[in-house]
């Protein structure tokens, strides 16, 4: 191994936990947030804004970008801070989040800089990546389309409906990650809407898979940098992560879904972060 | 001559997608596309399964990169099952994606409730940048998907199933222009689809004989509603009916009622399918009898009207709200 994987594992970890600290601090605004998913997948978006996608700020329109879908969108608090750090936007317009006349909403927007569709509404974002991984083929661009799913919104149907078409239309551009935290909105997704065997449900369905930890960015982004796994199949990594990742008094608990962070526990969570890092 | 609506926006697809390479044709297994049709649009034909929600939002994506999908479509399920995709994928983003339903109104006949559409106009006029438009036959259709490569947003298009007749030659209708089919002072009859346009122009040449002048205005275009050519019409009249092969709210009898209530306050009879789910078997033809959306019924509703309107007191109101 040369130096350069070590420098990126740095600065990948760094850039998730700038991402978890904006999540945190939005979530002690005045509307709150969805602060426990938000922080379950801040390690992904680390990967992908930091290594994996081809994006430019500067030229967000640019037609050969690698495009990339939060599907889940309630963990927009979390998409806002890795744009922000990413460039697309200053970093101080986080502060408005959820405040009267900011166009950072609680579900993604259009005209937030870097999100190319709204998302929110569940089960919605497999279907437009595929459409997104349709039209680079017809372009003959080799862009690649990233979603990233929740695991309690694999209980919409309209996912499966996406993950056939997916295989059947041989969109080995397109990657899919499932932020598999393993708790909505009420409690554990096993015991609501069981899933298991994930994986194999996927491969069932002909998709390529792999399953890693889930805060690990550097391995993340080492998965996700060489996707297609296999040629002509989409790949979707499942990532094993914790609901409220990095705060010990939420970390692991449904209670985590949405939350108003009060001063003292906002100072809780700082305090959290920062021994979190510590540790790593 | 009789055609259908459906067969006419497929044989006017296929020469537009050889010229426009960033047109695309993507189907829900409708059967609309043989193989022979499939193999003369190549690839910009793609068949994505049964799966509704799916289909609208893959043609999104593809719409979001620059492409303009065709989406063939039944409306039942276009507008019920995947109405969230259409709101939140297709309108929300205002992206240039042409919904082509089939099977609107009545058409789906014998198949019964679940394939037939009384309620996507209702549904899909209240969305922000949907134009929504109704051909009464395949010139209309034709002319509709011609003219739909110059509008930059969605598009629904309400096609039939069987061939239904055509309407008296005229001029091409236009999105977003009232068709003005016959001009008389004392009615106006808003109507859309091929068989309401029909029976109003059938009922006006009844009511002609009996010395009472109808306008027979082809309101084909429900989004956005030609309000300028419905009021200047309507404010001489003594009555406006509209006939519609939909629920009689929301549709275009809702719009027609919208519009005169604020800008030119006339009475306005609202006909259409009566508030129940269809109970026996028969065609788009026998159905649309069986539950009067004919010129005899027009005819009866204006005459009523009229006469009561003469002698106030006397009004029959089982007619009038039927």
């Amino acid at each position: 191994m040369n130096a350069t994987p070590v420098l990126e594992r740095t600065s990948l970890a760094s850039a998730a936990a700038r991402i978890r600290s904006h999540v945190v601090d939005m979530c002690a605004g005045p509307e709150g947030g969805h602060l426990g998913g938000a922080l379950s997948c801040a390690d992904v978006l680390a990967a992908l804004y930091f290594s994996v996608l081809n994006v430019d700020p500067r030229r967000p329109d640019d037609p050969d970008r690698d495009r990339f879908l939060l599907s889940k969108g309630h963990a927009a608090v979390g998409l806002y801070a890795a744009l922000a750090e990413r460039g697309f936007f200053p970093v101080g317009e986080l502060a408005g989040y959820g405040r009267p006349g900011s166009r950072l909403m609680g579900h993604p927007v259009r005209a937030v800089p870097g999100v190319e569709l709204p998302t929110g509404s569940l089960g919605h974002g497999l279907a437009l990546g595929c459409g997104f991984a349709l039209a680079a083929r017809y372009a003959g661009r080799s862009a690649r389309s990233f979603v990233l799913l929740g695991d309690g919104e694999l209980q919409e149907g309209s996912v499966w409906e996406a993950a056939i078409a997916a295989v059947s239309l041989r969109l080995d551009r397109l990657v899919a990650v499932v932020d598999r935290n393993g708790l909505q909105l009420t409690g554990p997704t096993d015991a609501i809407a069981p899933m298991e065997p994930l994986a194999d449900r996927w491969r069932g369905f002909g998709w390529a898979v792999r399953e890693v930890g889930g805060h690990d960015p550097d391995e993340l982004a080492a998965h996700l940098d060489c996707a297609p796994w296999e040629p002509g199949k989409p790949s979707v990594l499942i990532a094993r992560t914790v609901k409220g990742q990095g705060l010990p008094f939420l970390a692991g608990r449904s209670a985590s879904h949405y939350v108003t962070l009060s001063p003292r526990n906002h100072a809780r969570a700082v305090r959290g972060l920062r021994a979190a890092e510590d540790a790593a | 001559m009789s055609r259908a609506t459906r067969e006419a926006y497929r044989d006017s697809l296929l020469p537009l997608l050889k010229r426009h390479s960033d047109l695309m044709c993507l189907d829900s297994d409708t059967g609309l596309f043989n193989a022979d049709h499939a193999t003369a649009a190549g690839d910009q034909y793609l068949n994505l399964g049964i799966a509704e929600q799916n289909l609208l939002g893959v043609a999104a994506g593809m719409a979001a990169c620059g492409r303009v999908p065709f989406v063939n479509t039944m409306a039942a399920f276009a507008t019920s099952r995947a109405l969230e995709t259409i709101k939140v994928d297709i309108a929300y983003n205002r992206l240039p994606v042409r919904i082509m339903a089939t099977h609107g109104g009545l058409a789906a006949g014998h198949l019964g409730p679940t394939h037939q559409a009384l309620e996507d106009l209702a549904v899909m006029r209240v969305l922000p940048s949907m134009t929504v438009v109704v051909p009464a036959d395949a010139a209309a259709t034709e002319a509709f998907v011609d003219q739909s490569l110059n509008l930059p947003g969605p598009l629904y298009v309400r096609l039939g199933r069987k061939p239904t007749p055509e309407l008296p030659a005229a001029p091409p209708p236009v999105i977003g222009q009232a068709q003005t089919l016959r001009e008389g002072g004392d009615v106006v009859f808003a109507c859309c689809g091929p068989y309401p346009v029909l029976a109003c122009l059938a009922a006006a040449d009844v009511l002609a004989q009996q010395g009472i002048g109808a306008t027979v205005l082809n309101m084909h275009t429900l989004r956005p509603f030609d309000t300028q050519t419905l009021v200047a019409a309507a404010r001489p009249a003594a009555l406006v009916v509209t006939l519609e092969e939909h629920w009689r709210g929301g549709g275009l009898g809702g719009a027609v009622a919208e519009t005169l209530a604020e800008a030119a306050p006339t009475r306005v009879l609202r006909l259409g399918m009566p508030d129940q789910f269809v109970d026996e078997v028969g065609n788009q033809e026998h159905l649309v009898a069986h539950y009067d959306l004919t010129a005899e019924r027009v005819v009866r509703a204006v005459r009523t009207a009229l006469d009561t309107e003469a002698r106030p007191g006397k009004t029959d109101r089982k007619e009038l709200i039927s």
